[in-house]
């Protein structure tokens, strides 16, 4: 982002704040660009003459005679093929040592695709991990977030999907995230061969936070190049989204808007919102599939982003550990793919959705028992055995280890239920019963 | 002379104005941007400066920029061609937009003024007609829409002339009116009208006395829902918001649905316009997009548009029930109307109501939601507006203001519950706290007698009763273990879990469950009732638990038959050798 000549320069800061400054200047736009004591900003507010710069970087001591100057247009990324295989900052400015991408410049936070233009999701996205695959099918052109607590290995769950899934290209967006965390993408993405495949922005927590809110909109425009332009099946990886709401409600603080819930912005619905809904199916055949991550404070989703994200998001998958497996699960009774029933029995097998509905109910059955257990009271024949296929269900299908077919997920999936119970037990259609049961 | 203004401020998407002549709260008016005209409503106006909402992002708006007021405020565009459009808050065909993406300043007419209708007329020369009164018909689809006399008409007027049955023209005169004063005033088959103010050119609005058909058991069967009456879906997400309201969509026996997807996903949008074409309507056999309306400000488009949308839906509805027509509007999701308010009024630095919301809040959605009736037109010819409203409560705490204010003005409440939907008990719709006002209304608990059987709305009221003492026994049984309580307790139980698994859950998905028509699920409960009613003798609770199981499973092989087939006879009479034997 270079500064054009004869611009003009302003040397008198009327308000600073820890966000934002403000000054007297004539013919500025709405959302553009400027550099204020050499730190990227962007107009936020006018008011006659009164220009309200945000500065991304923080107001640190900027003095009040500090240069700004202003770029005329809003914060823009350089779009072509050349984008493949590289690391950038949330500026857009390459961090991998390598030159400039060369490009069509285009605005970032652009507009929104006509919905009469989309096209109904209907491409599977297999990922071997059953928690997904069998209970909550992902499919290409959704948008959907992982809800985990900080300990959860919910970036190397995502890597991995990432790296099995059938797409074009990966582009991630990490915000906040440590460096440690950085160098992992970077290395399970080197190890695996796909570099060539893989766009990154990055900001990590050594840089300001308020940088963070561009990255979102950088990855994507790169994404809707890919996807719009050469019609690729693009995946964009967020994490983590709840850091990025909370340089959100840094700025609306510093602005002094009234907060809403949880002390975030009024505004959150909308502007999570404007990142998820670039996810798209579009009509010639290029996707973005968004997969983010929302961390929780100890499993709290009724906290305003995972609350605001889950009306938003096309589902979310829910990690956390069972005790009784000792492995890391996908919940199945708080993770949720709306769009499954768009593959689910047409690409998939036709028992998919009631082998699905079936064991989880048995599972949740077990949850009663267990309950039962720890109040002190007897078993039954039933509870014991619903415990006993918990446990195997937990290990074989839930665990994020397990990496198999879906077709042998179902199967598994029979094994158990003629394992543990009766036929009217799983209450399963007849139809189905006569052709895949499995047992007595 | 229009006024004119200069652009002072911006803060997002709040312009303010100076302007140099009279403004309207309200009123509408385009800022140019370099050619780009973009468009924007009134909100507040003090001494010479307006306050005004850009329904567009305002990127690379600056002071200075023009502003050309309308004198008119956001209007409807009312006349046939509407069924089966995609339209955007604003009235906007998405279908005729170019490109992939949404352009700004980019405003597609909603009607289509080319295409040629077939009219008939219905007036007479010499007759005397006032607002609302039908002129003529058009076919639209397979519905007769009627051409009226605009609603903005105020007093009477005599039919001078009538366009002979023939093909015309939206923008054709097809009537030449006399007002009192001798003046002749033409009448096309379009009309415009204010999307804020209601349409009032109707007879009186009685109390509703039928019921809206849904084909969804736990709203049919346990509260159903008055043909021209009003209701909301509060719940949680991933609580089945989406699919119970699609279902209503799909099934409900109305003659025109328009759906208002506010705030909401675009790939909820995209399921209805790519499977409705494809789903036939069960009450006429013809495709359902024929009588489906989409107004769709999804989550990613305009928050300052996502207001008119609603309204924007309620004018159509209420145009169509001028024709006598029976209209379901469906609103998903009034939280995010809600929230865009909030955002405005935040922006005005107005202060702030509970949870941040305008203080007005409440009396904003009681007087939305008044204008959905049931209604007797000035010919005796009756029309109504059935409103269902959904509400994303944050943090799925009832306890908000959206959810409240909606309660205080909607008369049947279908709550979504997480614990029913983590157990997949699907639609997780609360039998214990949903209730339907309209189950107390003698002339409904009538209508039931007749439509269905006498002591219809008993039947009903006793099986919430069954629910409710299942719950309680159930809470025992966690309390006291298995064997700590009597037997009796056990059969409560699964009694309520009979009814739950057989009457409340319905399977979405499956091609006969997902809709059972009003007969089928008068037989589905009196076998339920039958069996609440037999007399166990169970000797200790795993007997009962093992009976009810299998029952259940029975019934639930019968929900998933075709209604009287062999196969569903074969299971019933089944079930009726178990209950025997016993």
């Amino acid at each position: 982002m270079s500064e054009k000549a004869f611009q003009r320069i302003y040397t008198h800061l009327t308000a600073i704040t820890k966000a934002t400054v403000t000054l007297e200047a004539d013919g500025v736009t709405a959302d553009e660009l400027a550099l204020v004591a050499g730190r990227l900003a962007q107009v936020v507010k006018i008011k006659g003459r009164s220009i309200t710069l945000q500065v991304f970087g923080g107001t640190e001591d900027i003095p009040t005679n500090a240069e700004v100057t202003f770029f005329g247009e809003p914060p823009a990324l350089n779009v072509s093929d050349d984008l493949a295989g590289r690391f950038f900052n949330a500026y857009g400015e390459p961090i991998d040592g390598g030159p400039a991408v060369e490009g069509e410049k285009r605005q970032i936070g652009g507009p929104s695709v006509n919905p009469y233009r989309r096209r109904q999701p209907s491409q599977l996205i297999p990922t071997g991990i059953a928690g997904i695959d069998l209970n909550n099918t992902l499919v290409s052109g959704q948008k959907i977030p992982f809800f985990a607590d900080p300990d959860q290995p919910y970036n190397q769950v995502m890597s991995m999907v990432a790296l099995r899934a059938d797409v074009d290209k990966i582009i991630l967006g990490g915000m906040g995230l440590t460096n440690d965390d950085y160098l992992f993408f970077k290395n399970e993405f080197e190890s695996a061969g796909a570099l060539h495949k893989i766009i990154s922005f990055v900001n990590t927590t050594d840089q300001p936070p308020v940088e963070r809110l561009l990255i979102p909109d950088m990855a994507l425009t790169a994404a809707e190049y890919f996807a719009v332009d050469k019609n690729e099946k693009v995946l964009v990886l967020l994490t983590d989204m709840t850091l990025y709401a909370d340089a959100l409600s840094i700025v609306s603080n510093r602005m002094d808007q009234i907060p809403s819930k949880d002390s975030m912005p009024g505004s959150l619905y909308s502007d999570l919102a404007k990142i998820y809904e670039k996810a798209v199916q579009l009509p010639d055949g290029g996707s973005i599939t968004i997969i983010a991550v929302t961390t929780l404070n100890d499993g709290d989703i009724t906290h305003a982003i995972p609350d605001n994200t889950g009306y938003i998001t096309e589902g979310q998958l829910f990690l956390r550990s069972d005790p009784d497996s000792g492995k890391v699960i996908v919940d199945p009774f708080r993770s949720l793919s709306r769009l499954k029933q768009l593959v689910q029995n047409k690409v998939t097998r036709e028992d998919h959705s009631a082998v699905m509905n079936t064991s989880v109910r048995l599972y949740a059955d077990a949850a009663n028992a267990k309950t039962k257990l720890e109040n002190g009271f007897d078993l039954n024949d039933y509870d014991q055995r619903c415990l006993n296929y918990a446990r195997e269900y937990a290990t074989r299908l839930l665990a994020i280890d397990v990496n198999i077919g879906i077709t042998e997920m179902l199967d598994t999936a029979w094994e158990l239920f003629g394992k543990y119970f009766t036929k009217a037990e799983t209450g399963l259609k007849d139809k189905l019963i006569e052709k895949y049961w499995k047992g007595n | 002379m229009k006024t004119t203004g200069k652009v002072t401020g911006i803060i997002s998407n709040l312009v303010t104005v100076e302007v140099d002549g009279p403004v309207a709260q309200n009123e509408i008016c385009f800022v140019d941007l370099h050619g780009t005209r973009l468009m924007a409503e009134v909100i507040k106006v003090t001494g010479n400066t307006a306050s005004v909402q850009v329904y567009e992002s305002t990127r690379g708006m600056r002071a200075g920029d023009k502003v050309e007021f309308q004198g008119y405020m956001l209007e409807a565009t009312l006349g046939p061609g509407l069924l089966s459009s995609n339209f955007d808050g604003l009235q906007n065909n998405l279908a005729t937009m170019d490109g992939v993406f949404l352009k700004r300043g980019e405003y597609t007419p909603a009607l289509d003024e080319s295409k040629l209708w077939e009219f008939k007329p219905l007036a007479e020369v010499g007759q005397q007609v006032s607002a609302a009164d039908w002129l003529g018909e058009v076919k639209e689809g397979w519905l007769p829409h009627k051409i009226m006399v605009p609603f903005s008409f105020k007093g009477t007027y005599t039919v001078k002339s009538i366009a002979k049955a023939g093909e015309y023209r939206i923008n054709d005169t097809v009537a030449v009116l006399t007002d009192a004063d001798g003046d002749d005033v033409n009448v096309t088959m379009v009309q415009r009208w204010p999307v804020k103010v209601a349409i009032g050119a109707y007879a009186d609005k009685p109390r509703p006395y039928k019921v809206m058909e849904t084909g969804v058991r736990c709203i049919d069967t346990l509260n159903p829902i008055a043909e021209g009456g009003t209701g909301f879906i509060p719940g949680p997400f991933g609580c089945g918001k989406t699919v119970l309201q699609h279902a209503l969509a799909e099934q409900a026996d109305a003659d025109v649905i328009i759906m208002a997807a506010c705030g909401e996903r675009a790939n909820e949008v995209v399921e209805i316009f790519t499977e409705f074409p494809e789903l036939k309507d069960k009450h006429t056999g013809r495709s359902l997009m024929e009588r489906t309306i989409i107004i769709c400000n999804t989550s990613n488009m305009p928050v300052a548009a996502r207001e008119a949308s609603v309204y924007t839906a309620m004018t159509l509805a209420e145009y169509y029930r001028s024709m006598g027509l029976k209209v379901l509007l469906l609103a998903d999701s009034t939280s995010r109307w809600a929230q865009a308010l909030r955002e405005m009024s935040n922006r005005l630095e107005e202060l702030p109501g509970q949870d941040g919301f305008p203080v007005d809040l409440s009396s904003v959605i009681t007087s939305f939601y008044a204008r959905a009736g049931f209604v007797r037109l000035n010919n005796g010819a009756t029309g109504s507006i059935t409103f269902i409203g959904t509400v994303s409560p944050a943090g799925g705490n009832l306890k908000e203001p959206v959810t409240e204010s909606t309660k205080k003005a909607a008369r049947c409440f279908y709550g979504l519950s997480q614990n029913r939907a983590d157990k997949k008990r699907y639609p997780a719709v609360d039998p214990v706290d949903s209730y339907s006002k309209y189950l107390e209304y003698p002339e409904i608990i009538e209508y039931l007698d007749n439509r269905v059987e006498k002591g219809w709305a008993d039947k009903v009221i006793k099986t919430k009763y069954i629910i409710r003492r299942g719950k309680e026994a159930f809470e025992q049984i966690n309390i006291l273990g298995d064997d700590g309580v009597p037997i009796a307790y056990h059969e409560q139980y699964w009694k309520s879990e009979l009814v739950d698994f057989i009457i409340l859950q319905q399977d979405a998905f499956d091609e006969i469950d997902s809709s059972t028509p009003l007969e089928r699920q008068q037989f589905m409960l009196n076998t339920v009732i039958d069996i609440c009613d037999h007399k166990f003798n169970f000797g200790n609770f795993e007997e009962c638990a093992t009976f009810f199981k299998g029952l259940i499973n029975i019934c639930r092989q019968m929900n998933y038959s075709e209604y009287k087939s062999e196969q569903f006879d074969k299971y019933y009479s089944q079930l009726r050798k178990e209950l025997e034997n016993e």
